[in-house]
C-alpha cells in the first residue's frame, strides 16, 4: 500500500540489505527502454493534453554562468505564462504553468519575487552544484541560504566519491543532514548518474538517498557528460517502486539534462506511466528538468490547434 | 473526442489506430487470389475464406491449391532450375537485394496486412516480422554472392517444397525462401491456411521487381496441398510447423531421397535464477510468452524460479502482467492481439482448462476482451507440477507454466524433462552458473539474459522432437546445399545370419576356441537370444558371432547413456585416445590383415593401414572441428557450438568391414558422441576382434558398443529407439527407407550413408563431423 504525498517520506536509517545484492542487467535495461516508446503511442488531443501535462511537470531551469536578474525574471514570465495566449485558448485551457523554476541560490530572492502570487515553487540547486566537492559545513550552509532565500525546494547534488568507494553510511549520512537543513523545502537528490557508470551503482545511490529521506531523486545536473538516459530513468524508477513496496513512501523522480524534444516529453511520462503509475504523472510526484524542451512543445502544440507546423519565432522566449 | 482538460485527469493513451486503406483498398481490388506459378497471378480455383482473428470477419478468399496447382508449380520451379542455378552468384545476390529492398519499399503495407491476417499487434508486424524479413534477404543476397567461394564444389539442391506456419507469416517466407534462392535453388512455398495474404503480396513483389518466372512460386490451400507438395517430385522439403504433422512428413518422405529439415514445437525453459534482475527477467517473459499472443514455437513456456525469489518474482510478473493492453492489434498501443482462428483459440481454452482441472492456479490480465474475433487474456499459470498435461503439452498460445526449483542441478533436469529442444533463456547475474546452464541444456538456442532474439546471422533450430536442421547464417546455407558427395557403389549383399550348427570336414586345431561375443557396457556380453550366428567365406567357417536381438539394443542405448561423460571430456583427451587406439591397433596389424585377407578382403593390408590413418585423422579433428562466433546484433555475443548428439545409432556397410566400420564410429566418438554399431552382417568378426583394441586404449566403457547379428533388423531397433537422438545408417535402399521411417517417432536425425570405397580420401571429412553433431547457438548480450 502506498501512502498519498500528502506527507513526505521521512527517510530512516540505512539499509544497506536492500540494494546490496541488486542485479541490474545493463543490455536488459537499455532493451526495455527502447521498446518503452514502440510499445505505446499518443496521438492527436490525448498527444496535446500529453504535451499540456508536461508543460506542468516542467522545472524550469537556468543553471549558468551568465546568469543575470533579467534573464530568471524572463525566465519566471514564460513559467507563468508558458504557452501564447492563442494555443491556450486552442486547447481550451485557461490557466497553465510550469512546474516549477530552477535557479542558482543567488538567484532565488529574484525568482521569489518574479512568481509572487502565482503558486509556483522556486527551485534552487545548492551544496556546491554541480561538483559537490565543498565542505559539508558550507554545504549545508547554503542550503540553509536558498530556503531563507525563499526556495521551496532544493536540489542537492550527492558526493559521487562516496558511491564510486561504496561508502553507503557517508552518503546516507551527508544526505540526511541535507534534508534537515532543508527544512519545510522539498529536497531532490541528485546521483550525477552520468558520474555513476553503473547501473547497479545508479540504484544503489537511489536506494540510498531514498533511505535519507528525498522527497525526489533527480539524475542529473546537466554538467555531466551524459545527463537523462531512459535506461538510467528506468532503473531509478524501479529503486522507487521497489522503496514504495517496503515502505509505503512515494518518491518523486525528475530526470534532467538532455530533453530537448516533445518526443522525449512524451517517452519519460510513458516510462512514469508503464512503470509506477498514473500518481507519478504529476508535478507533486514528477518533474521533468529542462530548459529548451518547452519551446518545442509549444511548437507542437501550436501545430495541434492550427495544423500548421510552427516557427519559434513566434514564440517567447523563456 | 475527449477535451484537453478531460484528458489531463485520466492521463489515458487514447486511440493510436495505424492506417489500414492502403491495404484494404488492395485487398478489395482482389476479389479472391489465386496462386503465383511460373511468374504468374493464376486465376482463383475453388476458393476458402480468410478471415481477420480480430474481428471474425472475412478479408479475402483464396485458392485451395489441388495436386494439379502443385504439379504446375513444381514444373515450372523444374524448369526454371537450370538457368536460376547456373546464374553467377552476383547475380543471384542483386535479385536478393532487390527482394530485400522491394520489401522494405512496402514495409507498412506489409505490417498492416500482416496484422489484418494474423491478428498480431502493428507494433510487432512493424518492428520485428517486417525488418527481420528483409534482414533476411539482406542477409543472404551475401551468401549467393559467396556460395562458390564458401562452399567450394556445392551444387544446390534442386526444387525445394516449402511449408510455413501462421504465426510469422512473412518472416517464415523469408527464412525459407532466402537462403534457399541464394543456393541456387528454385521453390514452391505452400502459406498456412490461415494466413496466406502476405506471402501472395510478397509474389507481387517479386513480380514488381521482375525476378525471373519459375524461380518463386506459391500455392495456397490447407493441409491437403501440404501433402500433396511433399508427395510431388521435389528434391528437398523444408517444413516448419507442429511436431504431429513434422512426423507425417519423415514418414511420407521416407526412402524417396528429398533432403528434409523439419522446425516443429517447443516447450522451451524459460529459467530464473535468484540472482537474476528480476525486472529483467519479469520483461523477458513479455517478450517470451505474450510475444505473438503466445503462437511463439521457441517461446519461453515453462518458467522455472527458484524457490527462493517466487514470491517477488510472481509479485512482479503479476504488476507487469496488469499492464499489458489486449485488443485492436492496429492500435500502436497494443501489446496483445488476437489469436489467429476461433480452432487455436479452442485448443488453448481447452489445454488451460485441463490445466487447471489438474490443479493448476490461472492468473489473467484484467483486461476486457472485444466481443468480435478470437481473443485469450494473456495469463500464466501456477502450482504447475511436472506431471500436469500443460508442463508437457505445447499451449501455443499467451500462457506460460511457472514451477519451481531448488538447485541449479534441478533446473537442468526440469528444463530437460521434454520431447522438445528448440530453445531456452537463463536469468543470472552469475555468468559461471549461466554458461554452464546453457551449456547443460538440451535446446538449439539458448539466451542468457535475454529471449526471443533473433538474426539471419545466426542459426536457428531444435534439439530432439523440435526437429532438425538449421535456418540463418552458414549452418542454415548447408540445408540447401549439396556438397561434392563420393562414387556411391552397392555393397555386397548381406549374407542371412545362420545359427544352426555348420559341419566342418575335420582339420587341425589351430589354436583355443575364440568366442565372439557382443560389447556392452565396456564388457563382452553373451547376446540375449542364446544363439551364435556363422561368419563364414565359400562355406569355410571363419567363426561364429554372438546373435543380437533388440534387448541387446535396449542393453546397448542404456549402456551408452551412461556413457555421457565422454561428451564432456575435452577434445584433446578424446583425441588421446584415438591416437591410443591407432597406437594398439598398428601394434596388431598384421594380425588385422591376416584375420581380413581370410575374410576374402581384397586389400587387408591397405584396409588396416587406412583405419589406423583414419584414427589418426579424427584424432587430430577431436579438439580442431569447433564452432563459430556470429555475427549478429552488436554487444552480443553469438556463440554456434557444435555439440555432439548424446547416443547415436550406426549400421554399417557388409564392406570393408574393419575400415567401413571405425569410418562411421571414430567421426562420431571423436565429437563425444557414444554409438551403438552394428559392424558389418557378412564379416564381424573384424569389429569383434577390435574389443581388446578398445579396452587397451583407455576408451571408457559404454561409448562404443556392439551388437552383432542381422543388420537391418538391428538397425530398425535402433531407429525405433526414443532414446537414441541419431542414426547413420549404410545399407541398401529398402533398409533406408525403413530406418527414415522408423526414425519418425522421436524425430532422430538420419544419414543414409552411401557406400562408397573406404579407402579413398573420401572415405573420410569433415561432414562426417558436421553429421556427427549438432549447433547449438548461445545469444549473451553484454553490457555494464
Amino acid at each position: 500500500m502506498l501512502l498519498a504525498n500528502t506527507e513526505r517520506n521521512p527517510g530512516g536509517p540505512l539499509r544497506p540489505d536492500w540494494f546490496e545484492a541488486v542485479a541490474v542487467n545493463t543490455p536488459a535495461a537499455e532493451r526495455r527502454a527502447a521498446t518503452l516508446t514502440t510499445r505505446r503511442s499518443v496521438k492527436k488531443v490525448w498527444q496535446a493534453a500529453w504535451l499540456v501535462n508536461a508543460i506542468r511537470c516542467i522545472d524550469l531551469t537556468t543553471l549558468a554562468g551568465d546568469d543575470t536578474p533579467h534573464r530568471v525574471e524572463r525566465l519566471c514570465a514564460k513559467a507563468r505564462q508558458p504557452l501564447a495566449p492563442r494555443i491556450m485558448e486552442g486547447l481550451g485551457l485557461e490557466r497553465l504553468t510550469t512546474g516549477a523554476v530552477c535557479v542558482y541560490p543567488t538567484m532565488v530572492g529574484t525568482a521569489v519575487r518574479a512568481l509572487a502570487g502565482t503558486g509556483i515553487p522556486v527551485a534552487s540547486v545548492a551544496t556546491g552544484f554541480p561538483a559537490g566537492l565543498m565542505p559539508l559545513k558550507l554545504r549545508l550552509e547554503e542550503i540553509r541560504y536558498a530556503v531563507a532565500e525563499g526556495a521551496d525546494e532544493i536540489d542537492i547534488v550527492i558526493t559521487r566519491a562516496h558511491v564510486l568507494d561504496g561508502n553507503w553510511a557517508a552518503l546516507h549520512d551527508e544526505v540526511a543532514q541535507m534534508r534537515e537543513a532543508c527544512g519545510p523545502a522539498h529536497l531532490k537528490a541528485i546521483l550525477a548518474t552520468g558520474d555513476l557508470k553503473t547501473l547497479r551503482n545508479v540504484y544503489k545511490a537511489s536506494m540510498v538517498a531514498m533511505q535519507a529521506g528525498a522527497d525526489f531523486i533527480k539524475t542529473s545536473t546537466g554538467k555531466e557528460g551524459v545527463n537523462a538516459t531512459l535506461p538510467v530513468s528506468l532503473v531509478m524508477v524501479r529503486a522507487i517502486r521497489d522503496y514504495g513496496e517496503r515502505t509505503g513512501w512515494r518518491v518523486g523522480f525528475k530526470p534532467a539534462g538532455g530533453m530537448k524534444t516533445a518526443k522525449d516529453a512524451l517517452a519519460w511520462q510513458i516510462l512514469m506511466k508503464e512503470e509506477l503509475g498514473e500518481a507519478w504523472l504529476s508535478p507533486a510526484l514528477f518533474r521533468l528538468g529542462a530548459s529548451s524542451m518547452l519551446a518545442d512543445i509549444e511548437r507542437q502544440l501550436e501545430h495541434f490547434v492550427t495544423g500548421r507546423y510552427a516557427a519559434s519565432s513566434r514564440h517567447a522566449l523563456a | 473526442m475527449p477535451t484537453v482538460t478531460e484528458i489531463l485527469q485520466t492521463m489515458d493513451y487514447g486511440p493510436a489506430p495505424e492506417a489500414s486503406d492502403i491495404v484494404t483498398a488492395w485487398l478489395r481490388s482482389h476479389e479472391a487470389f489465386g496462386h503465383y506459378i511460373d511468374g504468374r497471378l493464376t486465376p482463383p480455383g475453388a476458393t476458402f475464406e480468410v478471415r481477420n482473428p480480430a474481428t471474425g470477419a472475412v478479408v479475402a478468399r483464396a485458392t485451395q491449391g489441388t495436386a494439379e496447382d502443385v504439379a504446375a508449380a513444381v514444373a515450372a520451379a523444374r524448369a526454371a532450375l537450370p538457368g536460376w542455378s547456373r546464374l553467377d552468384g552476383h547475380e543471384r545476390a542483386r535479385w536478393l537485394y532487390a527482394i530485400a529492398r522491394g520489401i522494405q519499399k512496402r514495409e507498412r503495407f506489409l505490417a498492416v496486412l500482416e496484422v489484418i491476417d494474423n491478428g498480431k499487434p502493428i507494433r510487432e508486424a512493424r518492428d520485428i516480422d517486417v525488418p527481420l524479413a528483409a534482414r533476411h534477404f539482406y542477409h543472404h543476397a551475401g551468401w549467393a554472392e559467396l556460395v562458390a567461394t564458401e562452399f567450394p564444389g556445392a551444387r544446390p539442391v534442386g526444387v525445394c517444397g516449402q511449408i510455413i506456419p501462421w504465426n510469422f507469416p512473412l518472416l517464415m517466407l523469408a527464412w525459407k525462401v532466402a537462403p534457399a534462392l541464394a543456393a541456387g535453388n528454385t521453390v514452391v512455398l505452400k502459406p498456412a491456411e490461415y494466413t496466406p495474404l502476405t506471402a501472395l503480396a510478397f509474389a507481387e513483389i517479386c513480380a514488381e521487381i521482375g525476378l525471373p518466372r519459375g524461380v518463386v512460386n506459391i500455392v495456397t490451400g490447407d493441409g491437403s496441398t501440404g501433402a500433396a507438395l511433399v508427395a510431388a517430385p521435389v528434391d528437398k522439403i523444408a517444413f516448419t510447423g507442429s511436431t504431429e504433422v513434422g512426423r507425417a512428413i519423415r514418414r511420407a518422405t521416407a526412402g524417396t531421397g528429398k533432403k528434409l529439415t523439419l522446425e516443429l514445437g517447443g516447450k522451451s525453459p524459460f529459467i530464473v535464477f535468484q540472482d537474476a534482475d528480476l525486472d529483467a527477467a519479469v520483461e523477458g517473459v513479455v517478450d517470451a510468452i505474450w510475444f505473438n499472443q503466445g503462437q511463439v514455437c521457441c517461446a519461453g513456456s515453462r518458467i522455472l524460479v527458484q524457490e527462493a525469489v517466487e514470491a517477488a518474482f510472481v509479485a512482479k510478473l503479476k504488476a507487469r502482467m496488469a499492464k499489458l493492453r489486449v485488443g485492436d492489434p492496429l492500435d500502436k498501443s497494443t501489446d496483445v492481439g488476437a489469436i489467429v482462428d476461433a480452432v487455436q483459440l479452442a485448443r488453448v481454452t481447452e489445454l488451460v482448462a485441463k490445466g487447471q482441472a489438474e490443479g493448476a492456479v490461472l492468473h489473467q490480465a484484467p483486461c476486457a476482451l472485444p466481443e468480435a474475433g478470437w481473443w485469450f487474456a494473456p495469463g500464466f499459470l501456477t502450482d504447475v507440477a511436472p506431471a500436469n498435461t500443460v508442463a508437457e503439452v505445447e499451449i501455443f498460445g499467451p500462457v506460460a507454466t511457472l514451477t519451481t526449483f531448488r538447485t541449479p542441478d534441478e533446473a537442468v533436469e526440469l528444463a530437460n524433462n521434454t520431447r522438445y529442444g528448440l530453445a531456452a533463456t537463463v536469468w543470472s547475474e552469475n555468468i559461471n552458473l549461466a554458461l554452464d546452464v546453457a551449456a547443460r541444456v538440451k535446446a538449439g538456442v539458448v539466451w542468457v539474459n535475454a529471449t526471443n532474439l533473433f538474426d539471419a546471422g545466426a542459426g536457428f533450430g531444435g534439439y530432439r522432437e523440435s526437429g532438425f536442421g538449421r535456418e540463418g547464417g552458414r549452418e542454415g546455407m548447408h540445408e540447401y546445399l549439396v556438397l561434392p558427395g563420393p562414387r556411391e557403389r552397392a555393397e555386397a549383399p548381406p549374407l542371412p545370419p545362420g545359427t544352426a550348427p555348420h559341419p566342418q570336414p575335420p582339420a587341425r586345431v589351430t589354436g583355443i576356441d575364440r568366442t565372439a561375443k557382443l560389447y556392452i557396457g565396456g564388457a563382452q556380453k553373451r547376446p540375449d537370444s542364446g544363439h551364435s550366428f556363422v561368419v563364414a567365406r565359400r562355406g569355410r567357417v571363419l567363426g561364429l558371432a554372438g546373435l543380437g536381438n533388440r534387448k541387446d539394443i535396449r542393453n546397448a542405448v542404456e549402456a551408452a547413456h551412461a556413457a555421457r561423460g565422454w561428451g564432456r571430456a575435452a577434445g584433446h583427451n578424446r583425441a588421446q585416445v584415438l591416437y591410443y587406439l591407432a597406437e594398439n591397433l598398428a601394434a596388431r596389424e598384421a594380425e588385422f590383415a591376416a584375420r581380413l585377407s581370410a575374410a576374402g578382403v581384397a586389400r587387408a593390408k591397405a584396409e588396416v593401414a587406412a583405419a589406423i590413418r583414419r584414427a589418426f585423422w579424427y584424432a587430430a579433428q577431436a579438439d580442431k572441428y569447433d564452432g563459430a562466433v556470429h555475427s549478429t546484433k552488436s554487444a552480443h555475443v553469438t556463440l554456434a557450438m557444435p555439440e555432439p548428439w548424446g547416443v547415436m545409432g550406426i549400421a554399417c556397410p557388409t564392406d570393408a568391414p574393419l575400415l567401413g566400420f571405425l569410418s562411421l564410429v571414430l567421426p562420431a566418438i571423436a565429437m563425444g558422441n557414444a554409438v551403438v554399431a552394428v559392424p558389418s552382417q557378412n564379416m564381424p568378426l573384424a569389429a569383434t576382434d577390435l574389443y581388446q583394441v578398445l579396452e587397451t586404449s583407455d576408451l571408457p566403457g559404454g561409448v562404443v558398443n556392439i551388437v552383432t547379428g542381422a543388420r537391418d533388423e538391428l538397425a530398425r531397433t535402433l531407429a525405433e529407439h526414443d532414446d537414441v537422438a541419431a542414426m547413420w545408417y549404410c545399407g541398401p535402399p529398402a533398409g533406408g527407407r525403413a530406418v527414415e521411417e522408423a526414425s519418425a517417432g522421436n524425430l532422430k536425425a538420419t544419414w543414409l550413408v552411401p557406400n562408397r570405397d573406404w579407402l579413398a580420401p573420401d572415405g573420410q571429412g569433415r561432414e562426417f563431423l558436421r553429421r556427427a553433431t549438432q549447433v547449438k547457438n548461445i545469444w549473451i548480450p553484454y553490457g555494464e
